[in-house]
């Protein structure tokens, strides 16, 4: 809409604007890895906890950059997003989400 | 919270964003409907504001959430199914104007 | 996945770290999960063992829940009329617990095929029918099922005559959709045993029509 200021976000892809996602729906399934449920209960439980609503959660998705949107995988942007509504309301330091990870990679056999 | 609109009223969805919303933009109003006219299919009664929620506000004042109906073919130009086929979505009502008859 | 610490019978007392020879554990993405969890857990905002609790939650959460729901709504009218009218407590009844979804039925009829799409997210009743599956959260799907919805049914193998509208539910906001699909011809008698199990997930999305 040419009179709107405000510009449309890549998640916004009904009627494919974009002209990106013409293609035949992909049909085959996964099973979820242990991480993603992992992912998915801890999102779960801090909604229920109200400390991330469920559009505090979009919005963290939707503020990805395009090329990050377009290639994380649909745990990986969940995870992005929780991080950083922690980071935003000071229950995780900012870095130490990465530091835990290098940690934790350190200790990998 | 009273509602503004009934089923069956024609409105329009607003094409520029209301003043009413608040912080960063997180908008539930897809772009394919803006600035579209519809019908109001159902009233869905008073919801927290998702312009508010997702910035860590409380999403208040509540806003009256409505399912409307658009005719596809008036979304899509080109629309290739028959002048029947519909489409619905929820949208709330500050984003909602009424259009009156000419 | 034998030793993924999460299946339905271990120890949620014990949650220990899972053998290092699963690779779904040792990946990036796995290790992202993890970090995430343990430094919750240590700022006190989840407990131990709450995240294993979800996920087995979760994992009880199936598709055949919704329908069971379906079929009671095939041989019992009264139902039917409470599931439309009154989704969350015709659910409550059925012993299924909704968690503070706002269900919204729609019925597919002679006139009317329904279909669902998140083009935003992918907005879901998971309280009812689980996670969803990956063609739902899919770009295409959600790009495409708006306008051109008969095209993308074609690709799920559904035809529907132009005499029955097509009417695309956009589940952008609060209501979790759940399509009340019709009962097929030749189920006349059939339990409501017999008749759930004909019931799929896809066709309670709207991409898929029971069959007898």
């Amino acid at each position: 809409m040419s009179t709107n200021p405000e510009r449309r976000g890549m998640h916004d892809m009904g009627g494919d604007p974009d002209h990106r996602w013409s293609g035949p729906v992909p049909r085959a399934e996964h099973v979820l890895a242990p991480w993603e449920k992992e992912v998915d209960a801890i999102r779960t439980l801090l909604g229920r906890k109200g400390l991330q609503t469920a559009d505090e959660l979009r919005l963290g998705i939707e503020s990805l950059s395009g090329e990050d949107y377009a290639r994380l995988s649909y745990y990986e942007r969940w995870l992005r997003s929780v991080v950083h509504t922690m980071e935003v309301k000071g229950i995780l330091k900012p870095g130490a989400h990465a530091a835990k990870v290098a940690e934790l990679k350190a200790r990998r056999p | 919270m009273s509602a503004r609109f009934r089923p069956g009223d024609r409105v329009r969805v607003t094409a520029e964003r209301p003043a009413i919303s608040i912080g960063r933009a997180h908008i539930r109003t897809p772009h394919y409907v803006r600035g579209q006219d519809g019908m109001i299919a159902e009233v869905m009664g008073p919801f927290r504001n998702p312009e508010g929620l997702a910035t860590g506000g409380d999403g208040l004042p509540m806003q009256v959430l409505y399912r409307v109906r658009f005719p596809q073919p008036q979304l899509w130009p080109g629309y290739a199914g028959p002048a029947k086929d519909t489409l619905e979505v929820e949208i709330y009502e500050h984003w909602l104007e009424p259009i009156h008859a000419a | 996945m034998p030793h993924d610490g999460h299946d339905h019978h271990h120890d949620h007392q014990h949650d220990h770290a899972p053998p290092p020879d699963d690779p779904s554990f040792s990946s990036d993405q796995a290790l992202g999960a993890r970090a995430l969890r343990l430094l919750l857990e240590e700022a006190g905002v989840l407990e131990p063992g709450e995240v294993a609790r979800q996920i087995d939650r979760m994992d009880g959460i199936t598709p055949s829940m919704g329908a069971s729901v379906v079929a009671r709504a095939w041989v019992d009218p009264a139902f039917r009329k409470r599931l439309i009218e009154t989704p969350v407590a015709a659910c409550t009844e059925m012993g299924i617990d909704l968690q503070g979804t706002h269900l919204h039925v729609v019925e597919n009829t002679a006139s009317v095929h329904n279909v669902i799409v998140c083009t935003l997210c992918s907005c879901y009743p998971k309280p009812l029918l689980g996670i969803p599956p990956d063609w739902y959260k899919s770009y295409e799907y959600r790009a495409r099922a708006v306008i051109e919805p008969r095209a993308v049914l074609a690709e799920f193998g559904v035809a529907i005559p132009d005499s029955v509208e097509v009417r695309v539910h956009d589940s952008t906001a609060d209501l979790r959709y759940l399509v009340l699909p019709a009962r097929p011809q030749g189920t006349e008698g059939w339990s409501e045993e017999k008749l759930a199990a004909i019931v799929t997930r896809d066709s309670m999305i709207g991409t898929a029509i029971p069959k007898a």
